[in-house]
């Protein structure tokens, strides 16, 4: 950071930059692009080095060392994992387009294996890798030219491959265009990678690379930073409301594709596959094994969100969750947080079941009495009653019971009911907006949901009002299609307001 | 410099044992009666703290199309141990030259026989039965030479270290390559344990896994086939996972590392999980 900030500050010339060049193998040729020498800044997951700001290119100098370490895979679970850097995923290094790095690739003197990298970012024979082949306690240096600007995977390349890169040997390098990168509040370092382990997932102890679980790719571990819970906890990534947060999302594999998505944001903006082009309003992105994506997103309520690959059994059993925190003021306007908390009965009783065979039961003892008696049909109110009935076997005995009792302390009850017969409106709204809140009926109090039966037709509604206003002991008058009308076209009462009720 | 140095061993094994007409078949009865012979007199034919490994056939990992498919092995004597602290110890006693303080640069980088407390003293820090390591190529085989032996081949040692404790082919023996997988998985351990501990393997010879990688007189020959990297797919399948089509089994894991440890090395290397034996022709 020191380095950065000083050359942004005083730029020097490629004269003097010349008087400084160290001493050893340099790049051949002179490149008159590149305006002094920097050392590059490398930042461990989840964190991300400064955003650059000279408009210059540069000679940048990168110190890259492997470390072959034991460390945690989960609760109880080790794993020797071969790092770039000591971690994984690897050190994040951060560049600009048109620089000249000069990377210098160092392995560790207790390795017990040689390494190399490939940077994706290089243009060249194996992006690096044979140039960076290193034997333990030794060190290899090469130079590139970051031609094309993106967000690029390096990964080692040593037979056999897939085990090292397996093993955690994969990291991002963001090579930053000329212009840079638009402004934002938070970035933060994301890498996927799969780990295939001789016992299962949980099993304790130092854990062995499982040789065939990963020909066959089936891993054990699926995990964001390299371990379960990298992300979660104290160790979420945070934000507050109203920033705007960028992602750079990587996916070392070795093995499996990334449907990387975060739940309950939804990207405004992304960078496929690392590239150029950008992407608006996207739900969940692809990021293939040694490939990676930008996502860029503005938090606008607070509460934690959940980072996964929504592949989903991955997040749910192999360890693929990580958190982003965000603190600051509800936006309700923007999301209300649970409004409601009801019991969810269905809307009728399931075909076959005791309830159904009681409620044909009765409509067909209801069908006979009708027909069985001509004076109920010339009768407006007492036809509306019988069809009511209907309405009520179909729909709403199953909380209020055939009775009209209700549920004790649940359902309040029809029967007698001084609450039901005390206000006409009210009931009539009750049946076409629902209704909520704490009521007394009959000197009980009740504190439940009716759920709004605004599907109904008015005629069914006018119908089954009648009915119980002339059941169960109480006698009313009918009540009209009219009625229901004029309630239906008001505005549905606020929600949780159930005191209006009283 | 180095290039210049590592000149003499650059002739492949493969190249110059290729010419063989035999069908697989017949080497297997070779194999047998040589394993029939070796069992009747033993003693006979391999000096002390050596054992004798019957002529036998190598199939090599890695080849050009101009390469043999296999390569007959003649039968040598075998070290049964790595080379220990101890045996190095005398042999830097009788070669001045080979003491730490006195090795040429060129021929054993600054780390050689770095974990010593001195030039005659291995210290406390270091078993003395323990493998040596820290030791260059150079160094290597100028103790086989001082020996009265040499490096092995490569084609000599994957054959030797092919075998499991009960038979030749040692991957078709499960325990035996979870045994090797389990090397690689843990890291390494901060002093060497003594050598000889574990079980011998078909040939009895011991260490062969788990302990140190192992120099090998043609260790260059895994990557230097040409001047061109473009001309050579053994160096490909190094580096790249669609080369390694061209190797023998793709699936011997610990083959690839074996190769790849030893196509990282240079001759004046010296490093902390290497070591050496040495072999005799008998």
């Amino acid at each position: 950071m020191i380095a950065l900030s000083l050359c942004a500050a005083s730029p020097v010339s490629a004269a003097e930059a010349d008087l400084t060049k160290p001493k050893g193998p340099v790049a051949k040729g002179v490149d008159s692009t590149l305006v002094g020498e920097e050392t590059a800044v490398l930042t461990q997951a989840p964190q991300v080095p400064p955003p650059i700001r000279r408009t210059h290119a540069t000679k940048v100098i990168v110190k890259l060392e492997v470390r072959e370490v034991v460390k945690k895979m989960a609760d109880g679970v080790e794993y020797l994992f071969w790092t770039f850097g000591g971690g994984v995923p690897g050190s994040f290094i951060r560049i600009r387009e048109g620089d000249l790095v000069e990377f210098t690739l160092a392995n560790h003197p207790s390795s017990k294996m040689p390494h190399n990298i490939d940077l994706h970012a290089v243009t060249g024979p194996g992006g690096g890798a044979s140039s960076s082949f290193t034997a333990p306690g030794h060190s290899s240096q090469f130079s590139f030219k970051a031609l094309n600007p993106g967000l690029y995977v390096y990964h080692c390349a040593t037979a056999p491959v897939p085990m090292h890169v397996g093993n955690g040997m994969y990291g991002l390098i963001l090579v930053e265009p000329k212009e840079g990168l638009p402004a934002v509040d938070r970035e933060y370092y994301v890498m996927q990678g799969e780990f295939y382990t001789m016992g299962k997932y949980g099993a304790e102890g130092l854990q062995m690379f499982d040789q065939e679980k990963a020909t066959d790719e089936r891993p054990t571990y699926v995990v964001f930073n390299g371990s379960v819970g990298a992300l979660v906890g104290d160790k979420a990534i945070t934000a507050k409301v109203g920033e705007t947060v960028r992602l750079y999302v990587g996916n070392g594999g070795p093995n499996l594709l990334s449907s990387f998505h975060v739940i309950g944001e939804i990207f405004d903006r992304i960078y496929p596959e690392g590239g150029s082009i950008v992407q608006k309003n996207v739900q969940t992105t692809l990021v293939p094994a040694g490939g990676s994506t930008i996502v860029e997103f503005k938090v606008e309520v607070p509460g934690t969100f959940i980072i996964v690959d929504h592949s989903l059994s991955r997040a749910f059993n192999k360890g693929a969750l990580g958190m982003l925190k965000v603190a600051g003021p509800e936006n309700l306007l923007v999301y209300s947080g649970k409004e409601i908390d009801a019991v969810y009965l269905g809307r009728q009783a399931d075909a076959g079941s005791e309830s159904d065979k009681q409620v044909a039961a009765l409509q067909a003892q209801m069908k006979e009495a009708i027909k069985s008696d001509p004076k109920i049909s010339g009768l407006t109110k007492d036809i509306q009653i019988a069809k009511g009935k209907g309405v009520f076997m179909q729909t709403c005995f199953v909380c209020h019971q055939l009775n009209g009792e209700g549920i004790p302390a649940q359902i309040p009850p029809l029967a007698k009911s001084d609450y039901l017969m005390s206000d006409k409106d009210r009931s009539i709204r009750a049946v076409v907006h629902g209704m909520s809140g704490e009521i007394t009926v009959n000197g009980k109090k009740f504190n439940g949901q009716m759920v709004a039966l605004n599907y109904l037709p008015d005629e069914d509604i006018a119908n089954v009002l009648t009915y119980v206003r002339n059941s169960f002991g109480n006698s009313g008058d009918a009540v009209s299609v009219a009625e229901v009308r004029r309630i239906r076209s008001e505005a549905p009462p606020p929600v949780n307001a159930g005191d209006q009720f009283e | 410099m180095r290039t210049c140095a590592c000149a003499p061993v650059r002739v492949s094994v493969f190249g110059f044992l290729a010419a063989f007409g035999f069908h697989p078949c017949v080497f297997c009865l070779v194999l047998l009666l040589s394993f029939a012979c070796a069992c009747a007199a033993p003693a006979a034919s391999a000096p002390s703290g050596m054992v004798r490994v019957p002529a036998g056939v190598y199939r090599p990992l890695f080849r050009s199309d101009s390469d043999a498919k296999e390569v007959s092995v003649k039968a040598f004597s075998l070290d049964i141990h790595p080379v220990t602290n101890a045996g190095f110890l005398d042999f830097v006693r009788a070669n001045p030259r080979w003491r730490r303080s006195q090795v040429k640069r060129l021929f054993a980088d600054e780390n050689y026989l770095k974990h010593w407390a001195g030039d005659l003293e291995p210290g406390a820090a270091v078993t003395t039965n323990a493998p040596v390591t820290w030791v260059s190529w150079f160094a290597a085989k100028s103790f086989a030479a001082w020996a009265g032996k040499r490096l092995l081949t490569t084609a000599e040692w994957e054959l030797v270290a092919a075998a499991s404790p009960t038979r030749t082919d040692g991957e078709n023996d499960a325990e035996f390559k979870k045994q090797i997988a389990a090397w690689h998985s843990s890291p390494s351990p901060e002093r060497l344990p003594p050598v000889g501990t574990g079980r011998a393997n078909f040939f009895g010879a011991h260490d062969l896994h788990g302990l140190v990688w192992e120099w090998v007189a043609d260790f260059n020959t895994a990557m230097v086939t040409g001047d061109a990297r473009g001309d050579s797919g053994l160096e490909r399948q190094l580096f790249c996972g669609s080369g390694s089509q061209g190797a023998k089994d793709v699936t011997d894991y610990a083959a690839f590392m074996r190769f790849g440890f030893r196509s990282s090395l240079k001759a004046d290397y010296a490093v902390h999980n290497l070591g050496f034996r040495c072999a005799k022709v008998l």
